[in-house]
């Protein structure tokens, strides 16, 4: 009994441990955040250092970014094509295509590759500069880490996620009107003009913008504190990059459906 | 022309600077714990200024942690470190940053910027401290490189350096902005005997000619018993012996002894400690044959 007691106790205080863990290290990120914004001054009136990065995660992302949204695109067209048949109104696959895409699949879908393509080599550059010491050199020469490293890989990261995600839903329209259109036949006016005539610019291109926004922001943000907090040995670094793709998957799912919830309830 | 002088006339005005005390770094009842595991209890050091001085002690007996503390990276628990008459530890960070742009430091492994190349790493400090045009940056990095003897390997990446040759450029990094106050961790460590006598010439070769003041810290008695002024040792978190090399030399300190012998028995135990040997290896009876 007193041997249950004890084990129980110990549960009671591995929780809270963990719950104590957990509140201590989101608080510790949040400061991160702040000091990343407020000793952003240096980098953004040097642009060089931003194109560097946006070079590094934008420009070097655009492959696995163009070809999936492709896929998707051709597979949004498929479906898309067979469920609307059903109900006779194959015309409004263009509409369907571009919404699904603008509102919802071209920020979430990117920003999902964007963690996993770029966030991770964010999260594993900043950790190896760690535990090499370069971080604390450039600490000892009188640059601030934060101001030179982190900064500069933070906007990087924020600048190319609304482009990429523009890109994505641009290759996935091109790719549900390849299928819809050259090869089912969907005619092609109607494909078109639906799209027009439904897709509002403030309402759906502006939100999806919006939400890329918030995405880039965030993945970013986690990308660059998990490399700066990372232990820093070999174990600590790798174990840094899986909670970079892991806690950027949940927020991105999770800040989807805020923001949906905000941008689009009920109307229309 | 006009830059190159602006830039003499600062380093003499930095100099003037630490001569109101002659002690360039003023080292005092310092006390250091890692989350209450105590490092150092109680160093007291006055090095003066232009000389090369060695600190010496076992791996783990906390000489990086003193360059740190030095460097401003730590915060002593209690006493003071004062370099140039500034106490390290109360200072704002842009006055911190201010005192370090006249430090330069060598890290334990180089700590190389691996992103950039040899002429890029140690053009580095200027780039972010100086608005010098890049002719001149240009000049002044290859002057560096040209003193640690690796001007040719200024475009090479730091992967593609040997361990020693990377020391070097990380040498000539440390000392891109004539620093006032050098600070060395362990610069002979994993190195050949050919290029360790490289590095102990050079770093007493560039403190003479930049008029500097080195703290090296390092356990290879020999090569730095030839090169430095003043040496340091430390054990336990104390400074249990110190003095020139000739006096060092003719120490009879228990210490000293074993240190300079590499004796492997003597006050340092050779043992970490443990529990008992006997109860180790769960022997209960006829302990007297182990002990
Ligand atoms: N970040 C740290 N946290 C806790 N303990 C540390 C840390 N860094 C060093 N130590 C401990 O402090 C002692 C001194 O370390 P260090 O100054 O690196 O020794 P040295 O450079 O003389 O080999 C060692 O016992 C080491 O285990
Ligand atoms: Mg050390």
């Amino acid at each position: 009994m007193t041997r249950f007691l004890h084990s129980f106790m110990d549960f009671l205080r591995l929780l809270g441990h963990e719950t104590v863990n957990r509140v201590w290290r989101l608080g510790y990120g949040s400061r991160f955040f702040f000091a990343v914004l407020f000793r952003s001054g240096a980098s953004l009136t040097r642009g060089r250092l931003i194109l560097r990065e946006i070079w590094f995660s934008g420009v070097l992302s655009l492959i696995i970014i163009l070809i999936s949204g492709l896929f998707v695109g051709l597979v949004l067209g498929l479906q898309g094509y067979e469920i609307l048949q059903r109900f006779g109104s194959a015309g409004a696959l263009g509409t369907m295509v571009a919404l699904s895409l603008l509102r919802e699949l071209g920020p979430v879908v990117a920003a999902l590759l964007f963690a996993s393509r770029a966030g991770s080599a964010i999260t594993a550059e900043i950790g190896l500069m760690k535990a090499t010491e370069q971080l604390k050199a450039m600490d000892m020469m009188a640059v601030d880490p934060v101001a030179r490293v982190v900064a500069p890989r933070f906007w990087g990261g924020v600048i190319s996620m609304p482009f990429l995600a523009a890109l994505f839903s641009t290759m996935g329209i091109f790719g549900g009107w390849l299928i819809g259109v050259v090869f089912i036949g969907v005619d092609d006016g109607i494909f078109w003009s639906s799209m027009q005539a439904s897709v509002d610019f403030r309402h759906d291109v502006w939100n999806g913008i919006l939400k890329s926004f918030v995405f880039g922001v965030a993945v970013s943000q986690i990308a660059v504190f998990e490399g700066f907090d990372s232990e820093p040995t070999a174990e600590g670094v790798s174990r840094a990059i899986t909670r970079t793709v892991v806690t950027s998957a949940l927020a991105i799912l999770a800040l989807d459906f805020v923001l949906t919830s905000f941008m689009f309830r009920g109307i229309s | 022309m006009q830059a190159y002088r602006l830039l003499l006339l600062s380093g003499l005005h930095q100099l003037r600077k630490f001569t109101v005390d002659d002690h360039l770094v003023s080292i005092e009842n310092l006390c250091f714990d890692y989350g209450g595991k105590p490092v150092l209890r109680g160093i007291d050091m006055h090095i003066p200024k232009g000389r090369v001085v060695a600190i010496m002690g076992g791996s783990g007996c906390g000489k990086t942690t003193l360059l740190r503390l030095i460097g401003g990276q730590l915060r002593p628990t209690s006493g003071q470190v004062k370099v140039a008459g500034e106490e390290v530890s109360a200072l704002g960070l842009a006055e911190l940053y201010a005192l370090r742009r006249r430090m330069g430091m060598l890290f334990q492994f180089g700590a190389l910027f691996t992103d950039l190349s040899v002429f890029d790493n140690v053009a580095f400090p200027l780039r972010e401290h100086t608005d010098l045009p890049e002719s001149m940056i240009r000049d002044l990095v290859l002057m560096k490189l040209q003193a640690v003897g690796l001007r040719g390997a200024r475009d090479l990446m730091p992967s593609a350096l040997s361990g020693g040759m990377a020391r070097r450029v990380a040498l000539a990094r440390a000392v891109a902005l004539d620093p006032a106050l050098i600070l060395y961790d362990e610069p002979f460590t994993g190195l050949d005997p050919i290029s360790l006598g490289v590095i102990g010439h050079l770093i007493r070769r560039l403190n003479d000619a930049l008029g500097a003041t080195s703290i090296m810290v390092t356990h290879d008695v020999h090569e730095s018993m030839q090169m430095v002024d003043y040496i340091y040792f430390i054990s336990a978190g104390t400074i249990v012996a110190e003095g020139t090399p000739d006096e060092i030399r003719a120490s009879r300190d228990p210490f000293v002894d074993q240190f300079v012998q590499a004796k492997a028995d003597g006050p340092v135990p050779y043992h970490f400690p443990a529990p008992n040997i006997a109860a180790d290896f769960g022997l209960t009876m006829d302990t007297g044959a182990l002990a």
